[in-house]
């Protein structure tokens, strides 16, 4: 029994398992937490912090990077809060956890790790100015928001990565206020699309430098996911052209609801509402021993999209205590990119 | 067709109820002695296993502060620079008026934790409880039961997975109960760490970590424990195999016109043979049952003493309850088959062999021939000589325990031959035919009687020895407790600043006042404590040196040497002469080695002063007390109440003492019992074989009866052959089993605990061994002698007339 158990078992003692970005109690009611309004306007740099009333939160970085071997390469840093309850406190019995994801992935090669902290002893947190987030030797920190260092390190990679950010700050949905399901459950969520990249990988191979572009996504909620819903697809892309576009599928028990955000080479954001987006798997693949689609067609017919996604290497497969599948993906069709793909409830 | 057959096999039975019960009960005895021996060891390792489980002892490292708790902040900088460590905090707990010990473990960090994962599956309770307040305990369920009847403590989920006597819970709970809850006892360095974390110096250079190598001590200590009882097991199981060797091959024997008149009859030997084989196996199943039912009674009367002993020797935590394990079902069975088909080949090659229509020897059927004698002597010297190969070649418990294997199975083997050799002589002496003929008779009874005779030996042999061993333990550590239990009252203080106020109180109230400040720190990785001892006549005079010499005290508490207790001298053949060097970089000459039985890790004594120059903060919290002994209760009363002590916090030396002693006694009593019941199993063994050949002597005393011999004086002279062998016997054990003593307190013990002991030699003991041996045979003959008595002389004409 380690604490795969506990949050297994704590999951599983909440309604409507269900891992939005891989992570677990997206479902659960939202008793004596607090519940996202439309309307409430995002304040920064406060919002970079965490929100302990909310039950869930995150703060999730992308990147895909190029190496001088010339070879493509992705990286993802998250750190996730839960709360137990909707307080803090010091000490050990901190109703605050906190957990981090850390992978890096090669065509041929993926290596994740995990860590899980509790709140209150200094082990693992956010402050929003200075911007630091932490958790043990993980660390994404800066003067601000636009300028980060972040670094992570598991037994096989490490990573050292600065970033800079170069266009706005994009809030999703209805100015920060993003729906998830038919129900209303919904999320507050923006995003940073556009930071340049550079820094090392250490692989076992040894050191490599690197450059690209990272996407970083801050969410929080209490319920985002209504109860039937049993798993998402998320795709960040971002197209040579520029523009970016950021779409998920929330797969329920009878229907999909999507949503997404197409966002201008400006960082000027249009929200697209449930059902104008249509992704659709088109090959299967059992490497990680479970079926989980690799490739995708993906249409938007109002900007004109018809692509197929593509990932760089299927068997990107995070094997953490809540398992689901996170990797970096090409772009080819009418549009050609890079991008992020995660799916989450295909173990 | 069959069930003729089946009904004469079994007619056999009927008519000898007796020799049934002996077959049923040496099959019960051999499977009873072993399963017992098993069902303690397998429960003791299931106790160990959940212990490792829950505290992952023995298998990780432990990172711990010198200079007493650690703090969150030290926990934080180990975080923060990548070391994936998990904190615990321990503690004893005042509770229902008893003390419980706290285990405290960050459970959202911490490896295994079998009792939460127990809890949440199968009792419901949902693991987020146990991390946030009030938080949960976990405990057996008799301490459970304790505990929920308590006011002010959290929910308490009893579960088995818990090890005994510990209460479990999280870091977080534990800090609540235990007050401080930023403290934390050590942390466990968790086995997964990520790449390139800086070194521990670089980080906290205050900080140590401690490696489980050699600490590990507890399965290896443990193991050498079980082993010594499962080599009991075996003995007995071996000498439980010579009961149903014998009563299997007077059944045969009785059988044979039976089966003479079958086979004439037209029944294949095949048949017969199978028939006999399904026979065997139904009685050794039986049997079988029976033994494990009669094991199970053993054990669970001498598991809390083993339990005990367990936890005394080894602090090894096991409960004193049995829980029956198929595992060990299977194994007892298996046992009582495979024994009854070893023991009862050799009647089956002969009885395959046996000519169709054969008629008796003259002598005992299984007899061997003076040159198979001397065969089996040879091959018990080979035995011998394997054992001494093996400890030569390699070393280590289990060549200790070749040796010994060696020694025993090659004496027995050559048992005959020399039994027939003194025989021999003691015919020379013969002044009468009558005691020529008595010489004579006992050596052609020999072979019949030799397997009962190399069972008693065995048994004596391992009386002498195990008792020997045990005896002489007790009388060094009893020596040595006086040695080294020299002040009269032993306290210990809460904190360094409570310590210094002891003291201080104590200077006015006493004679004199021994700090006993000592550092945990780490020898060529393995952890060693590090005594700082001031200069008193109570060490020159009292502590137990084992290489006593002149200057030895003046050189350590002048700073100039070292003493190092007798674990670390023979784990690291450091002696007197040598140096030893402790971190950071300080070294010292070895001017002593002093012997610290019932401590399995290093320790070395300094002087106070030297202890310092170590740059770490040296807890003062413990002290020993010199006082005259009347004063003793008095001032350890007033002391209580002026300091608010716990009663585990003054312990006074008589106290102790007995203590320690009780604990001594208890770790041997299993031996004591298992000792018992082998010689007892012997003296069965014995009587079995005199039953034997009570059918096959007919013919040979005939002849002496119609000489003019009473049957009188012919059931005086068949005990009084019975008491000889078993003198003879005793007097050959009695070498044998000074050999065994002499390898467990050399050999094994070194192996074992880490010491060796000086071995006592207690001739009263043995001569009462030897009469009590002799009574068994005596006991073991009377009812032949009786039947001798009895026998109407017209079954004694008989001989002459016909065939049995």
């Amino acid at each position: 029994m380690n604490v795969r158990m506990i949050l297994l078992v704590l999951l599983m003692a909440l309604p409507g398992v269900a891992g939005a970005q891989g992570f677990a109690g997206l479902g659960a009611t939202a008793d004596g937490f607090a519940v996202p309004k439309r309307g409430n306007l995002l304040n920064f740099p406060d919002d970079h912090g965490p929100h302990p009333s909310f039950r869930i939160e995150w703060w999730y970085v992308t990147a895909n990077l190029t190496g001088t071997d010339g070879r493509d390469y992705g990286i993802q840093w998250t750190l996730f809060r839960s709360a137990l309850r909707p307080f803090e406190s010091d000490g050990w019995q901190s109703p605050q956890l906190w957990m981090g994801h850390a992978a890096v992935t090669s065509p041929e090669a993926h290596f994740f790790d995990e860590r899980f902290a509790r709140d209150g002893i200094g082990q693992a947190g956010v402050t929003a100015h200075p911007f630091e987030a932490w958790i043990d030797d993980w660390q994404m920190v800066g003067p601000d928001f636009d300028h980060l260092n972040l670094r992570a390190s598991g037994s096989e990679f490490t990573y050292d990565l600065d970033l800079v950010a170069t266009g706005p700050l994009v809030a999703h949905g209805d100015r920060g206020y993003s729906v998830k399901s038919a129900a209303g459950q919904a999320s507050y969520y923006y995003s940073q699309p556009a930071y340049q990249v550079s820094g090392t990988l250490d692989l076992p191979n040894g050191p490599m430098p690197v450059t690209g572009w990272a996407w970083l996504d801050r969410e929080w909620s209490s319920q985002p996911l209504s109860e039937d819903q049993t798993g998402w697809d998320w795709f960040s892309l971002t197209f040579d052209s520029g523009e970016r576009l950021m779409a998920f599928r929330l797969r329920g028990e009878t229907d999909l609801f999507t949503s997404g955000t197409w966002i201008a080479p400006d960082g000027q954001a249009s929200p697209i509402g449930n059902g104008h987006v249509t992704a659709t798997p088109t090959k299967w693949d059992e490497a990680t021993g479970r079926q989980v689609p690799i490739a995708w067609d993906l249409q938007l017919p109002e900007k004109s999209i018809d692509i197929r996604i593509e990932a760089l290497n299927p068997a990107a497969w995070m094997g953490t205590t809540f398992a689901y599948w996170e990797g970096p993906v090409q772009v080819s069709g009418s549009h050609q990119g890079k991008g992020y793909l995660e799916m989450t409830g295909y173990d | 067709m069959t069930g003729a057959i089946l009904q004469a096999i079994w007619s056999h039975w009927r008519r000898h109820p007796l020799q049934l019960a002996t077959l049923l009960s040496g099959i019960a005895l051999a499977t009873a002695l072993w399963s017992a021996v098993q069902a303690i060891n397998t429960e003791a390792r299931a106790n160990y296993a959940s212990a490792t489980q829950q505290l992952a002892a023995g298998s990780l490292d432990r990172i711990i502060d010198p200079s007493g708790p650690m703090t969150l902040s030290q926990y934080r900088i180990l975080r923060r620079a990548g070391w994936q460590v998990a904190a615990v905090r321990e503690g004893r707990l005042a509770v229902a008026g008893g003390r419980i010990n706290l285990l405290g473990v960050d459970l959202l960090s911490y490896p295994t934790l079998p009792a939460i994962a127990e809890a949440s599956q199968v009792q419901g309770i949902a693991p987020v409880d146990a991390l946030s307040a009030p938080g949960r305990l976990f405990a057996r369920a008799p301490l459970a039961e304790r505990l929920q009847a308590t006011a002010g403590l959290p929910p308490v989920i009893a579960s088995d997975q818990v090890p005994v006597g510990t209460v479990l819970t999280d870091i977080g709970t534990a800090g609540a109960l235990l007050g401080e809850p930023e403290q934390i006892s050590h942390v466990v360095v968790l086995s997964k760490q990520p790449k390139g974390i800086p070194p521990l110096d670089q980080i906290a250079p205050e900080l140590r970590r401690i490696s489980t190598q050699g600490d590990g001590g507890i399965a290896s200590l443990t193991d050498s424990f079980h082993l010594n009882l499962t080599a009991f097991g075996l003995l007995s199981f071996a000498v439980g195999l010579f009961i149903v060797h014998g009563t299997v091959g007077l059944a045969f024997e009785q059988r044979r016109p039976m089966i003479r008149t079958l086979r004439a009859l037209g029944t294949p030997m095949r048949t017969l043979r199978r028939l006999l084989v399904v026979e065997l196996m139904i009685l050794a199943l039986i049997g079988g049952l029976v033994g494990l039912v009669l094991g199970l009674y053993i054990a669970g009367a001498l598991l809390p003493d083993v339990a005990a002993t367990l936890r005394g020797l080894y602090g090894a935590p096991v409960d004193g309850a049995l829980t029956i394990r198929p595992v060990w079902v299977a194994s007892g069975l298996g046992m009582a088959l495979i024994g009854t088909a070893a023991a009862s080949g050799q009647a089956f090659w002969k009885l395959a062999r046996l000519p169709l229509l054969s008629t008796p020897g003259a002598r005992a059927w299984s007899g061997q021939t003076q040159g198979s004698v001397a065969r089996l002597a040879v091959a018990g010297l080979g035995l011998i000589g394997l054992g001494v190969i093996a400890v030569l070649l390699g070393d280590g418990l289990i060549a200790g325990f070749a040796l010994l294997a060696g020694f025993l199975m090659g004496a027995a083997l050559c048992l005959p031959f020399l039994l027939s050799h003194l025989l021999n002589l003691g015919g020379r002496t013969a002044g009468t035919a009558l005691s020529e003929w008595v010489w004579a008779d006992m050596k052609a009874q020999l072979p019949g009687l030799s397997l009962a005779l190399m069972a008693l030996l065995l048994a004596m042999a391992a009386n002498i020895g195990v008792g020997t061993m045990v005896s002489s333990f007790r009388l060094t550590f009893t020596g040595w407790l006086d040695q080294r239990l020299t002040a009269e009252l032993y306290v210990t203080a809460r904190d360094d600043a409570q310590g210094a106020e002891i003291e201080r109180w104590l200077g006015r109230h006493s004679d004199r006042v021994l700090p006993i400040r000592a550092l945990e720190m780490e020898h060529e990785s393995a952890p060693i404590f590090v005594y700082g001892v001031v200069d008193d006549q109570t060490y020159r005079q009292h502590w137990p040196l084992l290489t006593p010499a002149e200057g030895v005290w003046d050189r350590v508490v002048g700073g100039e040497a070292i003493l190092i207790n007798e674990q670390m001298a023979r784990r690291n053949n450091l002696w007197p002469g040598d140096t030893v060097t402790l971190p950071p970089d300080l070294t010292y000459p070895i001017a002593g080695v002093y012997s610290d039985y019932g401590n399995p890790t290093a320790q070395a004594i300094l002087s106070v002063d030297e202890l310092a120059r170590f740059g770490l903060p040296v807890p003062n919290t413990r002290f020993g007390v010199r006082l005259p002994s009347d004063k003793v209760a008095t001032v350890a009363q007033e002391l209580a109440a002026s300091f608010d002590l716990p009663p585990d916090a003054l312990i006074d030396q008589a106290n102790l003492k007995a203590r320690s002693m009780e604990i001594f006694d208890k770790t041997f009593v299993v031996t004591g019992a298992l000792n018992i019941l082998t010689l007892g199993v012997a003296g069965f063994a014995i009587f079995t074989s005199l039953l034997t050949l009570w059918t096959q002597r007919l013919p040979q005393l005939a002849p002496v009866w119609a000489m003019g011999i009473t049957r009188r004086q012919l059931a005086g002279l068949e005990l009084l052959r019975s008491v000889i062998l078993a003198a003879l016997t005793t007097a050959l054990a009695l070498p044998l089993g000074l050999m065994l003593a002499w390898v467990l307190l050399a050999v094994i013990n070194v192996e074992a605990f880490g010491w060796r002991l000086p071995m006592f030699v207690f001739p009263v003991e043995w001569a009462k061994l030897g009469a009590l041996a002799v009574l068994t045979a005596l006991v073991a003959g009377l009812l032949p002698a009786r039947r001798l008595l009895q026998v109407p002389p017209s079954d004694l004409l008989k001989v002459f007339a016909h065939e049995r």
